[in-house]
C-alpha cells in the first residue's frame, strides 16, 4: 500500500499524456495537460508526507507535534499556480488559433503561416 | 501522421515510460516514510524562528522567497503574454450589442445568489490574504478568492458594472504594483539587513496578525498581483466574446 500514491501519479502521467497525444481539440489538450502536472502534485506531497503527521500550521497543535514536510507543500503551491498561467496561456493561444485557423483540431495545424 | 500512426507509436513508448516510471518511484521511501531532514528541521524551528505558525507560508514568502518571486514572475510575465495575445487585431470590432446579450442570459436566481455571495468573498479574500502567516491560505489562495469576488458581479449578468469595479486600467495596475511590492520587499532585506528577502521586520508575537514580519506585507503584494492578474486575465477572455472580425466569417 505504500505504493499506491505513486502508482496513481505515474498513471495519472501516462494517461495525460495519451489524452495528448491523442487530442483532437486545443481546450481538451491544455485540459490533458492539467491532469499530467496534477501528477507532479502527488508525487510532491506523497514524498513530504510522515505517517500520522498533521499539517505543518502549527497555530492549534502543540509545537512538537509530528507534521508533514512543509518545503514539498510549498513547492505545490508554486507548481499549482504554475499550471494555471500555462493553462490560460496554453487556451489563449487555442483563441487565436480558432481566430487564424478557424480550427481548434491540432491536426490542422500542421503548417505554419507567417 | 495519422491518427492511427500516433497511437502505434505512443503506446509502446508510454508501456516502456510507465514501466520507467514505476521503477523509479518504487525506489524512493515508501508513503509516509519521510526521510527528512529538511521538513524535520523546519518543523522543529520555523515558529522559534520566524514567529509564523503557517510553515508552508513561511517558507514560501521567507526561507524560499527567491524561488516565490521567481514563480511570481511567471506569472506576471503570463499575464503579460495573455493580454498580447489577445489583443485586439486588425479587422476586428466590438460586437455593438455583446453587453446587452449577455445580460439577458443570468437568471433572476443566479444574479441573486451572486450578488448575495460578492461581500462574503470579499472578506473571506481579505481574510485569507492577511492571515497567511498564521492559519492555512496566503496570498495566492486569497488574491483568487478576492477576483472571485468580482467575478461573481460578471455572474450575475452585470458586465458593464464589472468592468466599473474591476476596470482594466486597475487590473494592469494591480498586477504590476504587486509584482513590484514583492521585488521591493525582497529589497529591503537586502537595504536593513543586507541579505536580499532577509526578514528585516519585526517579528512579534507568534500567533498574533502582524507577528511574522515581512511575511504579511509579502501576502499582501501577492495577493494584490494575483486578484488583478486573474481578473486581467478573465477579462481579456471575456472581451474576445464580443469580438467580431469585421468583412462576416468570423463567428467565434
Amino acid at each position: 500500500m505504500t505504493f499506491l500514491p505513486y502508482a496513481v501519479a505515474a498513471w495519472l502521467f501516462v494517461v495525460g499524456l495519451y489524452g495528448i497525444v491523442t487530442s483532437r481539440h486545443l481546450v481538451h489538450l491544455a485540459v490533458c495537460l492539467t491532469v499530467v502536472q496534477s501528477s507532479t502534485y502527488l508525487i510532491l506531497l506523497s514524498t513530504g508526507y510522515v505517517r500520522h503527521g498533521s499539517a505543518p500550521i502549527y497555530a492549534d497543535i502543540p509545537p512538537v507535534a509530528t507534521a508533514v514536510d512543509p518545503v514539498v507543500q510549498a513547492l505545490t503551491l508554486t507548481d499549482i499556480v504554475v499550471e494555471s498561467t500555462i493553462t490560460a496561456l496554453l487556451l489563449a493561444l487555442a483563441v487565436q488559433a480558432m481566430k487564424r485557423f478557424g480550427s481548434v483540431d491540432p491536426t490542422f495545424l500542421r503548417q505554419l503561416r507567417g | 501522421m495519422s491518427q492511427r500512426g500516433r497511437l502505434l507509436l505512443f503506446l509502446p513508448s508510454a508501456a516502456v515510460l510507465l514501466f520507467l516510471l514505476i521503477d523509479g518511484l518504487q525506489r524512493l521511501t515508501g508513503f509516509g516514510h519521510y526521510p527528512g531532514p529538511y521538513g524535520f528541521v523546519l518543523n522543529g524551528v520555523g515558529v522559534n524562528q520566524r514567529h509564523a505558525t503557517n510553515l508552508v507560508t513561511a517558507v514560501n514568502f521567507d526561507y524560499r522567497a527567491f524561488d516565490t518571486l521567481g514563480e511570481e514572475f511567471i506569472l506576471f510575465t503570463a499575464t503579460t503574454a495573455i493580454v498580447l495575445i489577445l489583443r485586439h487585431m486588425r479587422g476586428e470590432r466590438e460586437r455593438p450589442s455583446g453587453d446587452e446579450l449577455r445580460r439577458e442570459n443570468a437568471s433572476e436566481a443566479l444574479r441573486g445568489m451572486a450578488l448575495a455571495f460578492v461581500a462574503a468573498l470579499i472578506v473571506l479574500g481579505g481574510y485569507v490574504v492577511t492571515h497567511g502567516a498564521l492559519t492555512p491560505g496566503g496570498g495566492f489562495q486569497g488574491g483568487v478568492v478576492l477576483g472571485c469576488a468580482a467575478f461573481l458581479v460578471f455572474l450575475a449578468g452585470e458586465v458593464v458594472a464589472m468592468k466599473r469595479v474591476a476596470p482594466e486600467k486597475l487590473l494592469e495596475f494591480a498586477d504590476a504594483a504587486g509584482a513590484a511590492g514583492f521585488a521591493l520587499l525582497g529589497i529591503g532585506g537586502l537595504v536593513f539587513a543586507g541579505v536580499f528577502f532577509q526578514n528585516f521586520l519585526d517579528l512579534g508575537k507568534p500567533g498574533s496578525l502582524n507577528s511574522a514580519g515581512t511575511m504579511p506585507l509579502v501576502s499582501i503584494s501577492i495577493g494584490i498581483e494575483v486578484a488583478g492578474a486573474f481578473l486581467l486575465v478573465w477579462t481579456e477572455f471575456l472581451d474576445q466574446a464580443v469580438l467580431v472580425r469585421s468583412g462576416g466569417g468570423g463567428s467565434e
